[in-house]
């Protein structure tokens, strides 16, 4: 059955990936080794929150139940997020960083694609808006990736073993579960096991450039879209909420 | 009850005359971020955001509103539109001018040459892709070896 909650939920979704990402990039503000690497990550972190904005706004919209952007980001308990565990893996050294945007945009920029399509106006408005920016992000990170990998020594074996080590959060990206089915059942939305064989291919190619390898099959972990996270989550969460939790309904 | 009805090139005009807040040489007209009035209930402008995350949207919604109040329009209704998504080539061939002129290289369309503001010359470098703002790249001119900003194309 087509109804307006399947949507919420799945904007929602979309939204968790997009600002929890967006708030493990604003950790590192100040971080950057040069001035240009600072605004790239403050600049790629903002087009993400701007996302989450448009998702959250949207799922508030087909909800009908009143919620607005900031009560989505402020006032729902970590179980009620349901992004990819990948997303709030910690930022690490620069390598697991650059490893994580890399595996997630690589990802991301496929969904997005397939959901400009989608029969859902909404959904593909904001995915057509979006898609201009993660393809940018993209570029940004897979050439950093060639850079670590393809440098020294110390930066290959550095940047290979962030990928073995963030590898395991890749499975659930290409697991559909029922809210997935439903939307590319109902709405045209996104086939996860064509977007596995096309992220393969190419993430493959960027990983060749970067003279590294593509860890091989192995145990994956799960739960995200289930509201089940890593130990990292929670104190992602407690400070982003912070603010709202201690002084509700406080504004600028 | 006194009703004012504007007319929607009327209005266009003077929205032509509000600046963007980031490149204060560009109005939001050469922005191409302007996507309609409606006048006929109140005004309504249709604005879309350049990128998601622009920090200038609110902004440029607030001067919006402002520029029309001044000018006696009190009814004024922002809406955002994000399709179709904003690009570069929305910015009109009258603001690709004024960035050159300002000092920062327009967006070239396909594989063209990024040409130096200052000398013309397209013997120029990338220095950084990513620069001050999400929407510029840092470049430098081989001939006149002046550094300058790249409006990038999206």
């Amino acid at each position: 059955m087509i109804s307006p909650s399947t949507v919420a939920a799945y904007a929602t979704r979309l939204g968790d990936n997009a600002l929890v990402l967006g708030q493990r990039m604003i950790e590192l503000v100040a971080a950057s080794p040069e001035l240009e690497e600072e605004l790239a990550n403050a600049n790629f972190s903002l087009d993400y929150i701007g996302q989450a904005r448009m998702f959250y706004t949207y799922a508030g919209e087909r909800e009908g139940a009143g919620r607005n952007e900031d009560d989505f980001a402020y006032l729902r308990p970590e179980h009620e997020y349901k992004n990819l565990l990948l997303v709030e893996q910690p930022n690490g050294h620069f390598g697991d960083s650059t490893v994580r945007q890399v595996l997630f945009e690589s990802w991301y920029v496929l969904i997005l694609d397939a959901l400009t399509r989608s029969s859902d106006e909404g959904i593909a408005e904001i995915a057509a808006r979006a898609i201009k920016e993660v393809r940018y992000h993209l570029r940004h990170s897979s050439q950093w990736l060639v850079r670590l990998g393809d440098g020294t020594d110390e930066s290959h074996a550095r940047a290979q073993a962030s990928l073995n080590e963030l590898w395991r959060y890749t499975g659930e990206m290409f697991v559909a579960d029922g809210l997935d089915e439903k939307i590319r059942k109902d709405f045209k939305g996104p086939d996860l096991r064509h977007i596995e064989a096309q992220w393969q291919e190419n993430l493959a190619a960027i990983v060749a450039e970067a003279t590294l390898e593509l860890p091989g099959d192995q145990w994956m972990a799960s739960g995200g879209k289930q509201g089940r996270h890593t130990e990292h989550f929670g104190f992602l969460l407690a400070e982003m909420q912070y603010l709202q939790r201690t002084y509700p309904g406080a504004s600028w | 009850m006194v009703e004012t009805l504007y007319k929607p090139e009327e209005i266009l005009e003077w929205l032509s005359h509000v600046p963007d807040p980031e490149i204060p040489v560009l109005t939001i007209t050469d922005l191409g971020i302007v996507r309609g009035v409606d006048c006929s209930a109140g005004v309504t402008v249709s604005l879309t955001p350049t990128y998601s995350g622009c920090p200038a949207t609110e902004a440029i919604e607030a001067s919006v509103v402002a520029a029309l109040e001044e000018r006696g329009v009190c009814d004024v209704r922002i809406k955002r539109v994000l399709s179709p998504a904003w690009t570069t080539d929305w910015i009109s061939d009258d603001g690709r001018k004024k960035l050159r002129v300002y000092g920062i290289a327009p967006p070239e369309r396909r594989d063209r040459p990024i040409a130096c503001p200052r000398c013309d010359s397209s013997n120029t470098e990338v220095v950084s892709e990513f620069g001050s703002t999400a929407c510029k790249a840092s470049y430098r001119c081989v001939d006149c070896l002046e550094p300058f900003e790249y409006f990038k194309c999206l």
